[in-house]
């Protein structure tokens, strides 16, 4: 079967160790999390988790099963199969170093990257995309040199509704 | 009404009514144990915690209500982990409170601290630490509901001290609590599917493990085959799901079961297995298992179908649920089972059991464990029961007593653990003090947990411990001599106690019996005794287990053992 990054949407209840249950039942039984965002919903006692794995479709089913079986999760839903949005962010900073300077400047005109902060040493960038998006601006960002990044975790919608 | 902590505890306890608590108490519950003081409640003061873990575990499998436990928080919660691993593997319902350090002090490294729900949350089906006095009384409402319903599980509660001493407002009626589990019904139409199989199969047999028993659904079962002249094997967690003494019995299946059990897996052209998950020891390799057949899984948990073992058919539901819809859907669409291929099957199954029974050979003056096993059924005419230990003493337990009855086999089987038997025989005795209740024990594991000699002396718990005493850690001595040329590395046990005297030291009545002429007797006189009896019977050193399936075999591959064995 082949293997591919599944995208889990897991509703749970917001109690202090929840987090702690998931990862460590997932960790206990040998499964991998690739991604991880977790956050509350319009219910301040319900969060909503949404974790990427790579496996294939037994694999990813058994990481259902476990998940499913503790307490505190409400819903968990494989959104690879149903249609959604997908979006992950990055905040990068390039130095603005004698000999990058203008190139950089260039790029974020041509790529009209988001710029948060601006100053005389450095900017910060703020890249929203999808997995696609973010692996290209990526692929451009990497030659300007990348003085420092962080990426969150990937976060999905589903269509339906 | 206002309460304090300790006290809603123990109105909550009265509301699930609990009527008995295995515990150990320390600084952190003393208030709890103030308030037991004046309680109704029954509590049975243990000498380890660890065996009161094994004994609410035990009061939970003889009668399916859930076992309560009651320790001190730091070494008396760490102490605890043991027996909640071990009910844990066995999904069995308990709820063991712990004390805990007062909430200003979590996470200061206080005396007497110890994260115990974060080191019990990878073997416990849930826990929860009670962070005020409000919130307390739901949570053991819901810790019970969480070990008692779906697939069963351990529950621990953690309970700061400051929690245990506030107040508040109490009003049982009001406490809600939510829903987490959603038990699936059967479809119809994969009723029909194994309708259809069934109809197919030339070759079926049922497998009936431990969701059958915590589902109770041991009498569905027993007619599912009876009705349908259908075969029966089980793991060792489903003896006594379906009568031992029944002709379409055919033992234990895995790694110490039956020859024919085994063939008639690697035989049989659909297997309906119910309340099982296939662990390793049952199913030998993994490619090799039920390698002709279709496979129909029923199973409460989604999480124990395809795991080990991918299925053709699973249907998730609760068994008994399951097994009365197939039940129906069967009579219903007059399902008859074609008797020309069910004799063939059910002859071709006598004839190995017939090539390769059970058996041993007593004669000459050294009692053989499995003729004590034997003796032990005949004298109580099965209607007793069992707790084991883990090892030889465990495995000859479950292939030569005879269980009939589902919750009377009551034994560690998938974390194994040694020292299980004698606190979790306490236990039972306790939930059923009108039976007789037995520990089939080792020596080794015997003396991991010889301690709760004196709980039982102390209340007259009048439990008997059959001791098949080899002078080994024989399980592991067997591996050795077949696996590493009998070089018994650090598995020789001469050097013991004296197993009499250290009986009636505890107060327990002590017995020695060296030969087999004496074995029916000493049983006889040990039951006729109401208090908690020791035999130490002197059994045959290098005894070994058979038939096995060696590791990495598939099970229709047996090891027979000697021919003298078998003959
Ligand atoms: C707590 C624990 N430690 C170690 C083991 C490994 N082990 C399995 S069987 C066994 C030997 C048991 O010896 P004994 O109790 O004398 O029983 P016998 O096999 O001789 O019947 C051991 C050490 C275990 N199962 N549990």
């Amino acid at each position: 079967m082949e293997k591919k990054e599944h995208i889990i949407s897991i509703l749970v209840y917001n109690k202090p160790d929840v987090l702690a249950r998931i990862a460590g039942t997932l960790g206990g039984k040998g499964y991998n999390i690739e991604s991880l965002s977790v956050n509350t919903t319009t219910q301040y006692e319900i969060s909503k988790i949404v974790m990427t794995s790579i496996g294939n479709q037994a694999t990813i089913s058994r990481i259902e099963n476990q998940l499913q079986r503790l307490v505190d999760v409400i819903s968990v839903e494989d959104l690879t199969n149903v249609e959604s949005v997908h979006r992950e962010m990055a905040l990068v900073r390039l130095n603005l170093t004698p000999d990058k300077k203008d190139q950089i400047k260039k790029a974020v005109d041509d790529n009209q990257w988001k710029v948060i902060v601006s100053n005389d040493n450095y900017v910060i960038l703020e890249i929203t995309g999808d997995k696609a998006q973010l692996d290209l601006a990526m692929a451009r960002l990497e030659p300007l040199g990348i003085a420092d990044i962080t990426r969150t975790g990937l976060v999905a919608l589903e269509l339906k509704n | 009404m206002k309460l304090k902590g300790s006290q809603i505890l123990l109105k909550m306890l009265e509301e699930e009514k609990v009527d008995l608590i295995f515990g150990y108490p320390g600084g952190a519950v003393l208030d709890i144990y103030d308030q037991l003081y004046k309680s109704k409640i029954k509590h049975i003061l243990v000498r380890h915690e660890q065996g009161a873990v094994h004994a609410a575990d035990g009061y939970a499998r003889a009668t399916g209500r859930v076992g309560v436990c009651l320790v001190t928080s730091g070494p008396g919660a760490t102490n605890t982990v043991t027996g909640i691993a071990t009910a844990n593997m066995d999904s069995i319902p308990i709820v063991v409170f712990t004390g805990q350090v007062p909430t200003t002090l979590i996470g200061n490294d206080a005396f007497q601290e110890s994260d115990i729900t974060g080191i019990t949350r990878p073997c416990t089906k849930h826990n929860f630490l009670v962070r005020s006095v409000e919130e307390l009384a739901a949570t053991i409402k819901e810790a019970f509901h969480i070990a008692r319903s779906g697939r069963p599980g351990p529950v621990l509660v953690d309970l700061p001290k400051n929690v245990m001493a506030a107040e508040t407002e109490f009003a049982p009626a009001d406490i809600k609590i939510r829903n987490y589990d959603v038990a699936h019904k059967p479809v119809p139409k994969k009723l029909a599917q194994v309708f259809e199989m069934l109809n197919h199969a030339k070759r079926p047999l049922l497998m009936t493990g431990g969701g059958v028993i915590l589902g109770r659904a041991a009498g569905e079962l027993s007619e599912l085959a009876r009705k349908y002249k259908i075969p029966v094997t089980g793991t060792l967690m489903g003896l006594g799901s379906f009568p031992g003494t029944d002709p379409l019995w055919l033992g234990m299946l895995g790694m110490h079961g039956t020859y024919h059990a085994n063939m008639a897996v690697s035989h049989c052209d659909l297997l309906i297995a119910v309340g099982v998950r296939f662990d390793d020891r049952v199913t030998g390799t993994i490619e090799t298992f039920a390698p002709n057949a279709q496979i129909v899984q029923i199973d409460i948990d989604p999480s124990s179908i395809n795991r080990n073992v991918v299925v053709e058919l699973p249907i998730i539901g609760e068994t008994k649920a399951t097994l009365k819809d197939l039940l129906q859907f069967l009579a219903e669409h007059k399902y008859i089972p074609a008797q020309e291929a069910r004799q063939e099957w059910l002859g071709e199954i006598a004839l190995w059991k017939e090539k390769v029974p059970l058996t041993y050979c007593q004669n000459g003056e050294i009692i053989k464990p499995q003729y004590v096993i034997e003796t032990l059924h005949k004298v109580t005419n099965g209607d007793v029961i069992v707790t084991t230990e883990v090892g030889q003493n465990q495995m000859w337990t479950a292939q030569f007593f005879k269980f009939d009855k589902p919750n009377t086999f009551i034994t560690s089987g998938g974390l194994g653990t040694m020292g299980y038997g004698l606190p979790a025989a306490i236990g039972v005795k306790c939930a059923l003090p009108g039976k007789q209740v037995v520990d089939i024990a080792g020596d080794g594991s015997i003396q991991m947990n010889i301690q709760e000699l004196a709980t039982a002396a102390q209340y007259n718990i009048a439990v008997k411990v059959v001791l098949l005493n080899n002078g080994f850690l024989g399980m592991v001595r067997q591996w050795q001599e077949l696996f590493y040329e009998k070089r018994y590395s650090h598995t020789d046990m001469t050097y013991a106690p004296d197993f009499v005297k250290l009986a009636e030291a505890f107060g327990v009545v002590g017995m020695r019996i060296t030969k087999p002429g004496e074995v029916e007797e000493a049983l006889r006189k040990a039951f006729a005794i109401d208090k908690p009896v020791l035999m130490d019977f002197r059994v045959s050193r290098e005894e070994c287990v058979y038939p096995m399936v060696r590791p990495g075999e598939s099970l229709a591959d047996m090891d027979l053992g000697t021919r003298e064995m078998i003959n």
